[in-house]
């Protein structure tokens, strides 16, 4: 039975539940350093996690810093997610062998998918998965994805301190996180409290030493919760009336001052948990008789990601950084009925120039709702289709 | 409207990897111009061959070993299964590998994808075919399927638009439809040649020559991207509806399920949503430059 409510746990469970994890079989992923960043990698204790560290970030700004105390979970999300276990970089589809009687034959065998139990999710990042769901795991779900998220293990960190970028409570999507979690973990200073998201965290929660939390440590939560969504988040966006007002402003001199600066490197599309553009392509042998088709992320970014037998249909750094922030923030709502968008700021982060996708919306939503204030609706937006 | 989703012929695929072609075999080929030739293909698995059925407008991922994939729309009748046909222009990597092939070698598909040609919608309206170049193929099923319940329609008009005289495709085909007296048919070329004695211009141009009944008019286009733009805002001025100016749009595409993101549109994937679009629903989107 799935006990609701919350319950205490000793920071020294972290290393049992870890090796619990390891034991049922899970590769157990989480935050670690790695080139001065946070970076997720395998881990299999939780000396291994980065205790005592937080970051510094800003637009185009990444530092680690130490911390005054020594939380295991005192930082937020680094330049990975899960997108680069469920939906990785590049992956062999299948395999193709000549039959040798002009045929060839697809190798249908679906690629085996690892069982990942991951540490110190962020509430962001769930709410990436279920916007990546949509794509990869719906009426034509990829194979690869769906294993690995059917039989994946979450071990959420609930975020007491948002960074210099984050916005996830103007997205909805955080600081704590309320769905696709097994457990959930918010970090107090002497210990944890654990919320049970499923069965299996149920089950999982029943190995390591636990109690039932007091009223305190409930409201303790409650309270560090409300204070980081109203008070601690880096940057904000205003998204009532977004998409439309993107949408029917295709044409605003904004789309100029960033695509400017836009160095259509792709970084914002490589550390964007939801970004989920791919290019498809054939390896062969040298003897030619067996090709592998693999699948590599992709960039809207890229000039050729658009190339057609008619040339490129965005050939302007300006069209393709509109592109992004649109399908981002408003066309995303016409494919899947949500935003594209989760507020974890790694865009802004990793963004060797420091656009900035809240300042960039921002300034474009503000003129145009002034400019309605001013001169009365309809004036300034034309029909949007979103 | 075109069909939604749900209303689609089944995807011929493996159920569990939708990136993996099937066997089709190349029975015949014929050479269209320099460039452009048909295909006509077999599935090499007949249970394949049982369960796959298409509406007029729809593509197949046309597969090579060791090259690649590529977008094609089919060209040949809904209605005859026994074999599939493309017409292919040689212009990237793989069309030109396709173009290479002998009767009897292989090649993968994944489909059909896309919605398709409204037919029902245009029941009992005159329908207006404009067609570039090989515009024409993703069409070609629609003009056999109106012509073979031609009772159900109004008048058939077709305009068809190439670079010269030498670059028209389905040649005797166009001619036996234009000796029909139920079906208007009209060529234009941009570069004539000394034997050439119909009009020259670009396709657009021969609007002028057609008497439309607007209201009642159902527009089908497929061509360069000028060129539907073209059309679209001409038709649109003679009044006709925007929800029966329907235009085929073409993108890079590398999977044809929505999920490469490569063929977006604002919210629409042409894999998916289309490649056929009423005016209505790409309004917004369909004179900005670089969307």
């Amino acid at each position: 039975m799935r006990r609701d409510g919350m319950f205490a746990v000793a920071k020294d469970q972290l290393d049992p539940l870890i090796c619990e994890l390891a034991h049922d079989g899970y590769t157990v992923i989480g935050p670690t350093i790695r080139d001065g960043a946070i970076t997720y990698d395998e881990i299999t204790s939780a000396a291994m996690l980065p205790r005592g560290w937080t970051q510094e970030t800003d637009g185009g700004h990444y530092r680690l810093k130490r911390r005054t105390d020594d939380a295991c979970f005192g930082f937020v999300v680094g330049p990975h997610s899960l997108k680069r276990y469920l939906f990785p970089s590049r992956l062999k589809l299948f395999s193709v062998t000549r039959d040798g009687q002009g045929g060839f034959s697809p190798d249908v065998e679906p690629p085996p998918a690892p069982k990942y139990a991951f540490v110190g999710v962020r509430s962001c990042d769930l709410a990436a998965v279920a916007v990546q769901d949509m794509v990869f795991n719906s009426e034509m779900p990829d194979p690869y994805y769906r294993q690995v998220r059917e039989q994946m293990f979450v071990v959420a960190v609930n975020c007491a301190e948002p960074g210099g970028t984050c916005f996830c409570s103007s997205m909805d999507t955080g600081p704590r996180c309320s769905a696709g979690y097994d457990l959930a973990i918010t970090e107090l200073s002497t210990s944890f409290a654990m919320e049970v998201g499923s069965e299996r965290g149920q089950a999982m929660l029943e190995r390591v030493r636990h109690e039932e939390a007091d009223a305190n440590a409930r409201h303790l939560v409650d309270l560090m919760m409300s204070t980081a969504a109203k008070h601690n988040m880096g940057r904000s966006l205003d998204t009532a009336d977004l998409p439309e007002i993107l949408m029917s402003n295709l044409e605003h001199r904004q789309w100029d001052q960033a695509g400017n600066r836009c160095l259509a490197c792709a970084n914002c599309t490589l550390v964007c948990p939801t970004c989920f553009c791919n290019n498809i392509y054939d390896r062969t042998d040298l003897s030619g008789d067996h090709a592998d088709r693999y699948r590599n992320w992709g960039s809207c970014f890229a000039l050729e990601f658009t190339y057609h037998t008619g040339g490129y249909i965005r050939s302007s750094r300006r069209a393709r950084y509109r592109q992004w922030l649109t399908h981002k923030l408003a066309s995303w709502h016409g494919q899947f009925g949500t935003s594209g968008c989760v507020g974890c700021g790694r865009c802004i982060t990793w963004c060797p120039v420091g656009i900035d996708i809240t300042v960039e919306a921002t300034a474009i939503a503000d003129d145009v709702r002034e400019s309605l204030k001013r001169h009365g609706s309809g004036t300034k937006t034309e029909e949007a289709d979103v | 409207m075109s069909t939604s989703l749900s209303q689609r012929p089944p995807i011929v695929t493996h159920a569990s990897l939708p990136m993996v072609p099937t066997m089709a075999r190349l029975i015949d080929r014929v050479q269209e111009t320099s460039n452009t030739f048909t295909c006509r293909l077999e599935f090499v698995d007949p249970e394949a061959a049982a369960r796959f059925r298409f509406y007029p407008g729809q593509f197949n991922m046309v597969y090579l070993f060791g090259v690649g994939e590529a977008a094609i729309s089919i060209s040949s009748d809904p209605d005859d299964l026994s074999s599939i046909q493309h017409t292919i222009r040689h212009v990237g990597s793989v069309t030109f590998a396709v173009s290479r092939l002998e009767v009897g070698d292989v090649l993968g598909i994944r489909g059909p994808f896309g919605s398709n040609w409204p037919l029902e919608a245009c029941r009992g309206r005159d329908v207006l075919l404009v067609a570039g170049g090989i515009g024409i193929a993703p069409l070609r099923p629609a003009i056999y399927q109106i012509l073979k319940h031609r009772e159900q329609y109004g008048r058939l008009i077709l305009l068809y638009g190439v670079r010269s005289p030498k670059d028209m495709i389905y040649r005797e085909e166009v001619e036996a439809w234009s000796k029909r007296r139920d079906f208007q048919v009209m060529c234009t070329v941009d570069y004539p040649d000394p034997q050439w004695i119909g009009p020259v211009g670009v396709v657009t141009s021969l609007m002028r020559r057609v008497r439309l009944d607007s209201a009642r008019t159902s527009v089908l286009v497929c061509g360069p991207r000028v060129m539907n733009r073209e059309a679209a805002h001409s038709f649109l001025s003679h009044h006709v509806p925007e929800e029966h100016i329907f235009v085929s749009l073409e993108r890079n595409m590398r999977c044809g399920i929505g999920q490469c993101g490569h063929c977006q549109y604002g919210p629409k994937f042409v894999c998916k949503d289309g490649p056929v679009f009423s005016y209505d629903s790409v309004r917004t989107m369909f004179s900005k430059e670089e969307v």
